[in-house]
């Protein structure tokens, strides 16, 4: 009995920690294919985390926590978009600055001010639930975990089926020759970020409004870094990433679940393996091959 | 980045001097620059007031905090000295074109090195510090180096390498301070033993010259100068220097003129992280403060000084008094709280410092493109360029 339980206690919150990770990696797996090496992915999570409670506390809803959360991200996503794809600063100084900027103003803004609080409704699956092991752990969760069903397929229409996503694609991989065909490489670029921005926004956001229901200071942890490590891991393919983030929050579950288990393992080497693996899917695999061509460089007309 | 320095030759204060000028894009980018700093302070000033504090009295703390007495000061300068060290690694990889922003990790890689040293090796006298500080050196450039081999090898882009090397190098250190046979604190009777190290040996510590309540230069602070005035000399004055920003401008023209490029980039990634691990050595071997290796002791230092570097453009000597500023911001920021605002302010006041210094060069520069319609003009961008796939 005891067996069944703990497996389905790691499990769920397993599936917890796998939530926030896995929204954002499907706007950082977009804003990557653009050529966009989006670290302010971080700053996303956690501005949105705030932005969620604050919104929820002040007006008593935790869905407007939500949705004050995606435009957070979206806000987030704008700015890093106009530094880096329109006045051309160089992207990871933007993200650089921007995850410290969003950290010291959330840290400062939590420190002076208490918030109510406010959490999403639980949504239970009538007769799935009942399924032994894994039925409480999947459907019996807040409900914008379900959201993941639409923007997953959703992500993977746009990237691969529409022709928004077959100029994103080229923009990443030929920004030259994008841009000779006439498609608006930077201006690609910033809409890749905002979709990034809202899906990152809506990742922290959940992770406040929806699993916690409050918000404490750098409350995302390097989170933003995980979901990085994730589409890397995944090699830019979006179900491959997605099996990452499952694997690294199941990592931070079992981390977690360490202690109650009785168990005695190593919990630094599961709080290293997301970077650990992703590094050696660099380095072992030859994931780079699938790598965004143009990945993280800026694009001047003329240059090169 | 600046002609004079290339050509100048003039006394150590005109070129001090001619390292402040903003770029070579001249008033224009100054104006913005300023411009950029008033609203950075701005809209400081005005988050202190909408949240209910003084700024006006938020500015005094600052001050109290890190100018007011000769004790304040050797506090700013107590911090001051690994950030002017992490700043002058910076300096030299983002001028090479590899950008390495995996300071925090090497800080702390050091430190690592520099507390094993300290606390494992017989070595008695003064010998032992500077055994520590070349392990620290040595450690942290092997590990920055790790990240040039995974690029020269695989082709790993270098940026993310840094990031992610980072996160496991927090790991490393936290499992050495858990662990009993590598650097866990010995137990002490029944005593809760904490994450942490021993606390070094005094002929393991870096001395400093005054004594409190004076004013006390640490000899951390001697050698960040010593470094900076070094690799400043070494980029304007040297070869290598030459052969450096050549890679960084243009990587292909620096293969075809014979610059040994992979080797070079290599060089100068494992040099950041070396000046990296050595500011995690005078951490830990700082006159004040616990002397024992934790997992928190870079305190951000890493990622600080690598703001240090951005706001200094990536030269050694600007990036004196810009170190000072953030040890100012850093000693300052503790005397906030008691004015009722966060010190968090301080992280808010260094991210739009570095945004006010970063933005106008590139603003200017597009604006004069869009100008005279030159598209060219892009390859000769002041930004730092992460251009490494022409480095292959």
């Amino acid at each position: 009995m005891s067996a069944a339980d703990d497996i389905s206690t790691i499990l769920s919150s397993g599936i917890r920690l796998t939530v926030p990770l896995a929204f954002a990696a499907c706007g950082e797996y977009l804003a990557e294919r653009a050529g966009t090496m989006n670290i302010s992915l971080e700053a996303m999570m956690l501005g949105a985390a705030f932005g969620s409670v604050a919104t929820a506390s002040a007006t008593g809803s935790a869905t407007t926590g939500l949705v004050a959360g995606v435009l957070i991200g979206l806000l987030i996503g704008f700015v890093h978009g106009n530094l880096a794809h329109r006045l051309e600063v160089n992207t990871f100084v933007v993200g650089l600055v921007l995850n410290a900027l969003v950290l010291g103003l959330t840290s400062y803004l939590i420190t002076i001010s208490s918030f109510d609080s406010h959490q999403v409704s639980q949504v239970s699956v009538p007769w799935l639930r009942d399924i032994p092991l894994i039925g409480h752990p999947l459907f019996v969760e807040r409900w914008p975990v379900y959201l993941l069903l639409l923007v997953i397929p959703l992500t993977w229409w746009l990237v691969e089926r529409s022709r928004w996503g077959l100029e994103l694609r080229a923009v990443g991989e030929q920004p030259q020759a994008a841009d000779v065909t006439g498609i608006r490489v930077n201006l690609r670029r910033r809409q890749a970020l905002l979709w990034c921005g809202a899906l990152a926004g809506l990742g922290g956001a959940y992770l406040a409004v929806g699993e916690v229901g409050s918000f404490n200071q750098n409350m995302t942890a390097g989170r933003g870094y995980i979901v990085i490590a994730a589409v890397i891991f995944g090699a830019w393919r979006l179900g491959r990433t997605l099996l990452g983030c499952v694997l690294f929050g199941l990592a931070d579950a079992m981390r977690l679940a360490l202690p109650a288990l009785g168990l005695t393992m190593n919990s630094q080497l599961l709080v290293v393996a997301p970077y650990l693996l992703a590094l050696l899917a660099m380095l072992v695999f030859t994931t780079r091959n699938r790598e965004p061509k143009a990945l993280g460089q800026p694009f001047v007309r003329g240059s090169t | 980045m600046n002609e004079r320095e290339d050509l100048g030759s003039g006394d150590v204060l005109r070129r001090l001097l001619s390292n402040l000028n903003p770029g070579p894009s001249g008033w224009r980018t100054g104006a913005a620059t300023i411009l950029a700093l008033l609203v950075a302070l701005t809209l400081s000033s005005l988050l202190i007031a909408v949240t209910g504090g003084s700024p006006v009295a938020s500015v005094e703390a600052l001050f109290q905090g890190s100018m007011s007495d000769l004790t304040a000061w050797s506090s700013t300068l107590l911090y001051a000295a690994p950030l002017l060290l992490v700043a002058v690694g910076a300096c030299v990889s983002a001028r090479s074109g590899l950008f390495n922003i995996g300071q925090e990790g090497q800080v702390l890689i050091g430190a690592l090195a520099a507390a094993w040293v300290g606390l494992r090796l017989a070595i008695t006298g003064p010998l032992l510090i500077v055994v520590m500080l070349l392990a620290a050196g040595l450690a942290a450039g092997g590990w920055a180096g790790l990240s040039s081999l995974m690029y020269r090898l695989r082709g790993v882009n270098v940026v993310v390498s840094t990031l992610l090397m980072t996160f496991v190098a927090q790991q490393i250190v936290a499992y050495a301070v858990n662990t009993p046979w590598l650097l866990q604190e010995s137990r002490i009777g029944n005593a809760i033993v904490s994450p942490q190290s021993n606390p070094l040996p005094s002929s393991a510590l870096l001395g400093s010259i005054g004594e409190y309540p004076g004013l006390q230069i640490n000899a951390g602070l001697i050698i960040a100068l010593i470094a900076a005035v070094l690799i400043a000399v070494a980029i304007s004055r040297t070869t290598w220097g030459f052969k450096i920003t050549m890679l960084g401008r243009n990587p292909l023209a620096a293969k075809h003129a014979g610059v040994r490029v992979t080797a070079l980039g290599g060089a100068a990634l494992a040099v950041s992280g070396a000046f990296a691990g050595l500011a995690g050595a005078v951490l830990l071997a700082s006159p004040v403060g616990v002397n024992r290796l934790q997992p928190g002791l870079s305190m951000n230092i890493g990622w600080d000084g690598l703001l240090v570097a951005l706001v200094a453009r990536n030269r050694p000597l600007a990036a004196m008094p810009v170190a000072l500023l953030f040890g100012v911001l850093r000693s300052g920021g503790g005397f906030l709280a008691a004015t009722g605002v966060p010190s968090f302010l301080v992280d808010v006041v260094k991210a739009l410092l570095v945004l006010a210094f970063v933005a106008p060069p590139v603003v200017v520069a597009l604006a004069r493109r869009r100008r005279s319609g030159d598209r060219t003009a892009g390859a000769r961008r002041e930004a730092a360029p992460v251009a490494e796939e022409a480095i292959a």
